[in-house]
């Protein structure tokens, strides 16, 4: 149920997200979404992508300093109050969230969240018996194109 | 006191102490040739110099003449740091009326003792180079130099007091604060590092004051190394006379040597200071006028006999006749170190206190860079310390966490606040051999 991000360690100056990217399209390889977390020093660049282990690989050895992390992709009603409404759930579960970003795709009157938890396996136990539908790697892409 | 009053006036050129400043050069010599002999014996007190002095079959009747000097052992910032805290005192500790320190090479300071009397020697050589350098006993003189562990506070402010001005104690920072007390007070006279001047003139402009009509009118600068450039600037913006003065924390504090206004160089007060010049490789004299470093003896330090003390300072020595009539022999600016130390806002720093900090971080070494600049009139440190896989995380806060970790312990080894600069893996220069830890980028010499 969970996905594998990947994240890299970036300067904050001119250039620097544009060279890992190249890396991986160089491979073949296609970013599912992003993330980007910045300070005026330095960025953390946070990818989702169908090969990941390929993608790790290739960043690696072209030098960057690559982390695993597991993330877990929910599923919310794409209407005002959506998101608010999965949230609640989390909260009164206690479960905390580390930062989430939402996928770059929809489908239908769905829109696709991706949480970092501090205890992803309990929040999905949570998120399912809550009724909402947790979105695993294989489901992911098989509607990527 | 009163006699030696009375030499600072009616004189073309004011002295705190005449007969000292201006004493024939043989009757100063055999005067520090009965100093370096006591300071020997005194030295004896010190099981660290008596091990050596035993050992060397050396004793006061081994100094013949002022060369001889040449064979007693010398001390290191390393001799300190074994003595830690306060091995080389050769008095009981219950004489000691002051303690200072200074930066150790390592996470703990060295530290230096003072007896009363070492306290008089010291306000008398700093009052020595005010006066040399204009201050008269109606001045009122306002410190900006932090009061604490470091000598330069405390050091100034008893030479003013001892001259018969008076002190505004405002310490170092706030210097909005500090403009505001200058221009209520109206003190004519600066003191302060020469980068800390430029600073109060930017901030008086900042605060819409023009720096040439502030009331100050000389300024005693010391602390860190500067040059010829940065003084006409500070005199140009702020419309002043400023004066260098020296000395270390190791030896005294401020008060070895300083600029009497001919300024050509600062006047070694050499009846309390032998001082040789040597060749930091050979450890043989440099002739005259050639830079090398500065090898320290202090001749009357009662609490802490210092013995040759290797400053790591390099400058040049004069003996030509200064216009201003004094006989002591002159240095130049300090133009180098013979070793890594870093004055950060006239904070002795050495890399490896910054090496320190980050061994307490895990995962920070061996990358990492120091970087010192000085983009306005303030020196700044950024420590470039190159991400892997240990200690990067996907969390932000993780992150800043680590950057707030490595500035603490940085400012609690070193004792200056650094900026951290984590940076992307291999973006730091390796090197084979030695690593080169340090780019200063200040640009400090003429």
């Amino acid at each position: 149920m969970k996905l594998q991000q990947l994240s890299l360690f970036l300067e904050n100056r001119p250039g620097r997200l544009e060279a890992p990217l190249s890396a991986i399209a160089a491979e073949g390889i296609n970013i599912l979404t992003l993330s980007l977390a910045d300070t005026a020093q330095f960025g953390i660049l946070r990818l989702i992508v169908r090969d990941w282990e390929k993608a790790k690989r290739v960043l690696e050895q072209a030098g960057w300093v690559v982390n695993l992390t597991e993330v877990v992709a929910v599923d919310v009603l794409d209407r005002p109050g959506g998101l608010a409404e999965a949230l609640r759930i989390l909260e009164d579960a206690d479960l905390n969230i580390e930062y989430m970003y939402a996928f770059s795709l929809r489908r239908g009157d769905k829109a696709i969240l991706i949480f970092r938890f501090e205890d992803p396996d309990r929040a999905i136990q949570v998120l399912t018996e809550k009724g909402l539908h947790v979105v695993d790697g294989e489901e992911l892409m098989s509607f990527v194109p | 006191m009163m006699s030696v009053n009375s030499t600072m006036t009616n004189q073309a050129h004011p002295m705190w102490d005449r007969a000292a400043e201006t004493m024939p050069r043989a009757e100063r010599e055999a005067l520090q040739l009965e100093r370096l002999r006591a300071q020997v014996e005194r030295a004896r007190r010190v099981p660290f110099y008596r091990d050596i002095l035993n050992h060397r079959e050396l004793g006061p009747h081994s100094i013949r003449s002022l060369d001889d000097v040449r064979r007693l052992p010398f001390t290191t910032k390393d001799d300190m740091r074994r003595q830690h805290p306060l091995g080389l005192l050769a008095v009981p500790r219950k004489e000691l009326a002051r303690i200072h320190g200074s930066s150790g090479t390592t996470g703990k300071p060295t530290f230096v003792g003072y007896t009363a009397n070492d306290l008089q020697t010291w306000s008398d050589l700093c009052a020595r180079f005010l006066v040399a350098g204009g201050l008269r006993p109606e001045h009122t003189a306002q410190v900006a130099f932090g009061y604490g562990l470091f000598t330069g506070g405390f050091g100034l402010h008893y030479g003013i007091e001892k001259v018969g001005a008076a002190v505004i104690p405002v310490a170092a920072g706030n210097t909005r604060r500090q403009l505001e007390i200058m221009r209520d007070l109206d003190p004519e006279v600066l003191i302060c590092t020469p980068s800390y001047a430029l600073t109060i003139a930017d901030t008086a402009r900042e605060m819409g004051l023009e720096p040439r009509a502030l009331p100050i009118r000389i300024g005693h600068f010391g602390g860190e190394p500067w040059t010829e450039d940065m003084r006409r600037e500070i005199e140009e913006q702020l419309d002043i006379q400023a004066f260098n003065n020296y000395g270390l924390s190791e030896i005294i504090g401020p008060g070895v040597s300083g600029e009497c206004q001919a300024r050509t160089g600062m006047h070694i007060q050499e009846d309390h200071f032998l001082v040789e010049c040597l060749d930091p490789e050979t450890l043989e004299p440099v002739p005259e006028g050639e830079p090398g470093e500065l090898v320290i003896t202090a001749l009357t330090r009662e609490a802490m006999p210092m013995i040759r003390y290797r400053t790591r300072d390099i400058a040049r020595l004069y003996r030509d006749p200064c216009p201003c009539g004094r006989t002591t022999m002159r240095m130049s600016r300090v133009t180098g170190r013979t070793d890594d130390m870093l004055i950060i806002r006239g904070v002795n720093v050495f890399p490896s206190q910054i090496e320190e900090a980050l061994l307490r971080v895990e995962g920070t070494t061996p990358h990492y860079l120091i970087e010192v600049s000085r983009p306005g009139t303030l020196d700044e440190v950024h420590v470039k310390v190159e991400i892997h896989p240990e200690i990067f995380s996907d969390r932000m806060d993780r992150m800043q966490a680590l950057c707030e970790r490595i500035s603490r312990e940085i400012q609690t080894v070193a004792g200056i606040r650094a900026h951290v600069d984590l940076v992307e893996p291999r973006s730091i220069e390796r090197f084979v051999g030695k690593a080169k830890r340090v780019l200063d980028k200040r640009g400090l010499t003429d």
